[in-house]
This record gives C-alpha cells, sequence and structure tokens, in this order.
C-alpha cells in the first residue's frame, strides 16, 4: 500500500465580504468550508466541481498561494500551512502546479530554456551546461523538439503550450502535482495527448497527481479516487466505480446524468432522466442540504465510499440499490 | 424531394478567404450544406477548422476589407453573399438569430438586459413600448428565467454564466427567427447548465419549427441534440450524415479517429488515442491532395485520391476522398 503524500484535515478558505461606510467585514464567502482529503503517493485523487464550487481555490491553498483561515495541510506529518515549515521540508520544491491556460501562466517574454529553467534555478545549482542537459531531457520527456528552447510560447500550439507547462511542472522532480484542469482549454485528439505525457511521467516518476477539473469523463479517465466538490464542500467520496456506478448524493446523480453521452439511439430515456434528476434536485433542497443551503457532514456508506447524506437517507438508499 | 418551402439555407460552393500577409486564404473550403426546417444541423471540428468561418459567413459578419466571399448562401432564393448591408440588417435578427459562445462578451455591460432584448423588437418590429416591454417579459418566461419583471432591469454582470445565455437566446429568438445560429452556445458553460440551454434550444425549435445550426467541437453535445452532423477537417467537411449515421457508422478515417480519442474507458492504464501529428495552420495548408493524409502516414498514398472529391457512400452519407476504404488505426490488423 502507498504511503499518503498529504493529508488535508478540515481546511477552510473563508473571504471576508466588505461593504458599508467603514468598510467593515460584514459577511465572508465560505470558498472552502471544511474538507478532509489524503493523497497517497504516486496516485491520481480527481477533484470535480462546477463552476464556483471552491475547486481551484482547494488546489491554490494546497500549493500555497492562497491563505488559508484554518485546517491543516500536512506533508510528511508537518502542518505547511505556515510558510517556516514549507521551506524546512522543501514543499515549494516538491509540490508543483500545472494552470488552465496555458498562454497566460508561460511568461510571453522569455524563451522556453528559461521558462523551463526557472524552477530549477529556484532551487539546485547546476551550471549552465549541466541545465541545458536537464532542459533537454524534459523536454524529451514531454515530447517536444530539441530546438524548442530557443522559441518563445507564442510560437507553439496550445497543446505543445500545455506540454511545456507539464514539463515545468515535473522539472524540480515533484512528489505532488496539482493539475487545475490542464485540459479544458484544449482539443480533443490535443487533450489525449496531454493526458497520455502526464500518465506517462506519473509512471515514471511516481508523482502524485491532484486532478481538478468539471469534465467527468477525464477524471475517470485519470483518477482511481474521486471527489465530488459543491458549495466548498464534498458531496461525495469514493472509488471511481462507488461515484459513477452508484452515486448516492442527488447532486452527484445531477452531474453525471448532465454529460452528454454518445448514444444516439437512447437520447430521448437519457433526457427524461435527466430531467427527472434535475427536478428531484431542485424540488428536495431541504431533504439533501442543511436548511441554510450547506452541505451535510460525510457519513460512511462503504470501503471507502462517503456521502454527504443523513443517516436516515442513507439507509433508504442503500435499500433502494439492493 | 422535400418541398421548397422546407429548405431553409442552401450552401453552395461555399469559399471564405481571410487576407493574411497580403494574400487570401481558404478557411472554408468548398463548403456544400443544406438547412431544412426543425432540423438540427451539427458542424463539429476542432479549432481552427473554420466551423466559425461558415457561422460569420451565413450571418454576414466579418471583414469585408480582408475577408473574400464566395459561392452561394440561399435563404429564400435571396443570396447571402455580398448582400448589400441595410437589406442584411433586416434580415439579421429579424430571419436569422444568431448565438454566440461568450455571453458577457456578446452583452452590452452598460444596459439593462431587458432593454438589449427590447431593442431587437425595436428594429425588426413595429411594437410600441409597451408591447415591447410585454414581449420581453414573455421571451424570459420562455427562456426560463425565475422572476423576468426583476430580471428586465438587470445588468449582465448581475447574472449567472446560465442566465446570461438564455438572455443571449431570448435575443436570438426575440423575433421568431426561421433560422438559428449557434456557435459554441454552451461551451464557457457548467455541464448541467449546458444541458439546460440544449433541451431550451430543442424547445424553442420544435415551438416555432425553425431550423439551427449547431456549432461545437463537444462529440457529446451533438449526439445529444443534432439531426445531420457535418465533420470538418481543416476547412472542408470531411464526412456529412445523419446523427445515428455518424456515430455507429463512421467512415472517414477523421472522424474514427476523433471519435476513439475520446476519454471513455474504463481502464485506467488504457493510453487514449492520439491522432499524430497537428493541424496544419491556414497558411501551411496543403491546397491539393488529401488534407488529413499527414495525420496518418500509415495509409499508403495510393489509397487517396490525386484530387479528393466528397462521394456518397449510402444515400445521406457523404465521405471525402476514398482512403476510409483502406483505412485502419496503427495498432490494429490490416482487414483484407
Amino acid at each position: 500500500m502507498a504511503d499518503e503524500i498529504i493529508e488535508i484535515k478540515n481546511l477552510k478558505v473563508h473571504y471576508p465580504i466588505r461593504s458599508g461606510f467603514w468598510n467593515r467585514v460584514t459577511g465572508y464567502v465560505k470558498a472552502v468550508d471544511g474538507i478532509n482529503l489524503s493523497i497517497k503517493e504516486g496516485e491520481t485523487y480527481g477533484l470535480i466541481g462546477e463552476s464556483g464550487s471552491g475547486k481551484s481555490t482547494t488546489g491554490k491553498a494546497i500549493v500555497g498561494v492562497e491563505k488559508v483561515t484554518s485546517g491543516q495541510i500536512l506533508y510528511k506529518g508537518v502542518d505547511v500551512t505556515k510558510a517556516s515549515n514549507r521551506k524546512k521540508l522543501n514543499y515549494n520544491k516538491d509540490v508543483q502546479m500545472i494552470f488552465q491556460d496555458s498562454m497566460s501562466s508561460l511568461n510571453p517574454r522569455k524563451r522556453i530554456e528559461d521558462i523551463i529553467a526557472e524552477p530549477i534555478r529556484n532551487f539546485e545549482n547546476l551550471t549552465a551546461d549541466e541545465e541545458r542537459k536537464r532542459v533537454q531531457e524534459l523536454l524529451d520527456i514531454v515530447g517536444m523538439p530539441s530546438d524548442a528552447i530557443y522559441k518563445f510560447p507564442h510560437e507553439f500550439s496550445g497543446g505543445q503550450r500545455q506540454r511545456i507547462g507539464v514539463a515545468r511542472a515535473v522539472a524540480t522532480h515533484p512528489k505532488l502535482i496539482v493539475a487545475d484542469e490542464p485540459t479544458s482549454a484544449l482539443d480533443l485528439s490535443v487533450q489525449a495527448q496531454v493526458l497520455n505525457f502526464m500518465k506517462h511521467i506519473q509512471q515514471e516518476y511516481n508523482i502524485a497527481y491532484l486532478f481538478i477539473s468539471h469534465d467527468l469523463g477525464v477524471v475517470k479517465h485519470m483518477s482511481e479516487d474521486i471527489a465530488i466538490m459543491h458549495r466548498g464542500r464534498f458531496v461525495e467520496i469514493g472509488k471511481r466505480d462507488q461515484i459513477y456506478k452508484n452515486p448516492m448524493h442527488i447532486y452527484t446523480k445531477r452531474l453525471l446524468s448532465a454529460i452528454p453521452v454518445v448514444d444516439v439511439e437512447n437520447r430521448e430515456q437519457h433526457k427524461e432522466d435527466r430531467q427527472r434528476v434535475e427536478k428531484e434536485f431542485l424540488q428536495d433542497q431541504d431533504k439533501w442540504y442543511e436548511k441554510d443551503g450547506r452541505v451535510l457532514p460525510l457519513q460512511k456508506v462503504g470501503d471507502r465510499h462517503f456521502v454527504a447524506l443523513p443517516k436516515d437517507m442513507i439507509q433508504q438508499e442503500l435499500k433502494e440499490g439492493e | 424531394m422535400e418541398k421548397q418551402s422546407d429548405l431553409l439555407l442552401d450552401i453552395e460552393h461555399l469559399h471564405t478567404a481571410y487576407r493574411l500577409h497580403g494574400k487570401f486564404y481558404d478557411a472554408a473550403d468548398d463548403i456544400n450544406l443544406t438547412l431544412k426546417r426543425n432540423e438540427i444541423l451539427a458542424v463539429v471540428g476542432e479549432s481552427g477548422c473554420g466551423k466559425s468561418t461558415i457561422a460569420s459567413s451565413i450571418i454576414g459578419l466579418y471583414d469585408h476589407k480582408n475577408t473574400k466571399v464566395t459561392g452561394d448562401i440561399l435563404y429564400n432564393e435571396l443570396n447571402l453573399v455580398n448582400l448589400n448591408e441595410s437589406l442584411f440588417n433586416k434580415i439579421r435578427g429579424n430571419n436569422i438569430g444568431m448565438i454566440f459562445q461568450d455571453p458577457l462578451a456578446s452583452l452590452n455591460p452598460l444596459m439593462k438586459v431587458g432593454d438589449q432584448v427590447a431593442e431587437t423588437l425595436y428594429y425588426h418590429t413595429d411594437m410600441d413600448e409597451k408591447a415591447r416591454h410585454a414581449r420581453v417579459i414573455e421571451l424570459f418566461n420562455q427562456v426560463g428565467m425565475p422572476r423576468p419583471e426583476e430580471m428586465y432591469e438587470m445588468y449582465p454582470h448581475e447574472l449567472s454564466g446560465g442566465l446570461r445565455q438564455r438572455v443571449v437566446i431570448a435575443i436570438a429568438i426575440a423575433c421568431k427567427p426561421e433560422v438559428i445560429i449557434a456557435d459554441e452556445p454552451t461551451t464557457a458553460l457548467d455541464v448541467t447548465i449546458q444541458a439546460q440551454i440544449l433541451d431550451l434550444l430543442k424547445e424553442i425549435q420544435k415551438e416555432s419549427h425553425s431550423g439551427i445550426v449547431l456549432i461545437t467541437h463537444d462529440l457529446g453535445v451533438v449526439a445529444e441534440t443534432a439531426d445531420q452532423v457535418a465533420v470538418m477537417y481543416a476547412g472542408q467537411i470531411v464526412e456529412k450524415a445523419d446523427v445515428k449515421t455518424i456515430f455507429q457508422n463512421p467512415l472517414h478515417p477523421y472522424t474514427r479517429s476523433l471519435l476513439h480519442s475520446m476519454p471513455q474507458t474504463d481502464d485506467e492504464s488504457q493510453d487514449l488515442h492520439v491522432i499524430h501529428g497537428t493541424v496544419p495552420s491556414l497558411v501551411n495548408m496543403p491546397r491539393t491532395g488529401d488534407r488529413f493524409a499527414a495525420r496518418i502516414p500509415w495509409i499508403p498514398a495510393s489509397a487517396h485520391e490525386e484530387n479528393p472529391k466528397v462521394h456518397e457512400v449510402e444515400p445521406g452519407h457523404f465521405v471525402r476522398c476514398t482512403c476510409w476504404q483502406s483505412f485502419h488505426f496503427q495498432d490494429e490488423e490490416k482487414k483484407g
């Protein structure tokens, strides 16, 4: 069994809302409101949510670019929400990020060599020759030609740029990469390319991914463990099969039924199912959520399968499942 | 044969060329399409394949200095290509509605959303102010906006993405157009909202018996909504058929490769299919021979036609080039 590389305990990120004449804090936007998750070495953890669910904030908090309101992020058993601990553990070197928009995440005035070498220069002391060799190796890993190092980001296509982003993230031999919607801006065939490279790199270097996406098909392809996020909390956690074959929370069902299916024969049936779930979701909000609309605490329903529902409803759902 | 009135749009030999570095390059190359009443025609392809070019050619929204459009786009026996601007303004928004990808960019940030819908009515109908207001409320109800009276007074930034797109749809259908052109209408939206918007579009189409040109890159969306599908690659239509045929019996190598590269396998360890090479840019596009040939180099050159034509393989199923007959994926055994 692989060891846990990172453990998140009751993580909260709240943004203050300021208003009134004195600009005083009058409330909070609870972007992330108490989540627990752990990622194992060399494995991929999929985080699914719609826009505004707090999934990107979670990713940013883990990398350390978002200030954590409360809770702990444990790396090698030490809380890394404190900057001094991050430095001691080399956390900033071991955890890297891949961004959604490759154009805005690469400096347009730098050559590819400098872009990929930047994290190496920050953490390692290499001579110019060694450094160039490393950059070449990295480009090789993501399948880019060697003359790419002299070019600028605008000279590449979207898929190539995203691969440069992957190469940069791998440059410091990280243990964990937070990938925030890495393929949302890409075409289908290019997406396949980037996802394949990400998988190969994972196998070769034993890297763990936190794979954040709204695309359920991509997450299904990439990760074994999946969490569904809604309104800053998890509504359901489980193995891939548990989530996709036996979803229990209405929100999970709603998300799954909304994915367009390439099944022309049964599309009317699929549409009816979707509208039935949508109706159920809208009608019984109190049943599925707390009175103020927040997600209920998670309850265990099976081996590694948790769902945010009241206990009596879980019994009922389990019976229906049988 | 269909009755004449069922044919809404008849696009024949459409070429749309953009000027780049002083030369014109065809972004849409010999496009032949028809749109019938009560039909959703999906144009699908990857970025840069020319699908949006078709949309802007139909609606006449392009830079007239740097774009050259030739061929015919017949709408009720009226040729929309190089139609004079004042006549086009009467048709645009009235007979042909348009829905764009980014609702925030296509709405005026300084104008109440209700007034923006009313503006279309002001230009195309002779309703008075009261009637226009009533019609906007009716439209907001139709597109499923909650509390339409309140929504009328709101500005675009106060609405969510899904509601904004509903406003855009309300503008597009305000004058009950016969043709609606939807250019990636759900790309910027979440899946659950996407499903709602697509359902809404289908409902509207059923009620008003209009025809919709749906431009998208999402094969899932196509499978869920379209009646007819045209697959585009590098400015050309490579395959055209009804939706069932496209998904159950795709023939052109590009269509097959695209469907093959969708992530839907349950086996985690399996690699996704990658199409060899990259899409050529507009300037570097090969103008002779099969444009997809470079992406499937393991297929011998003799399998391609020298000058690929569109063949009707079965009734209603069109495929470009003959290379599909000998096409197989690289890891597949060659059949026969």
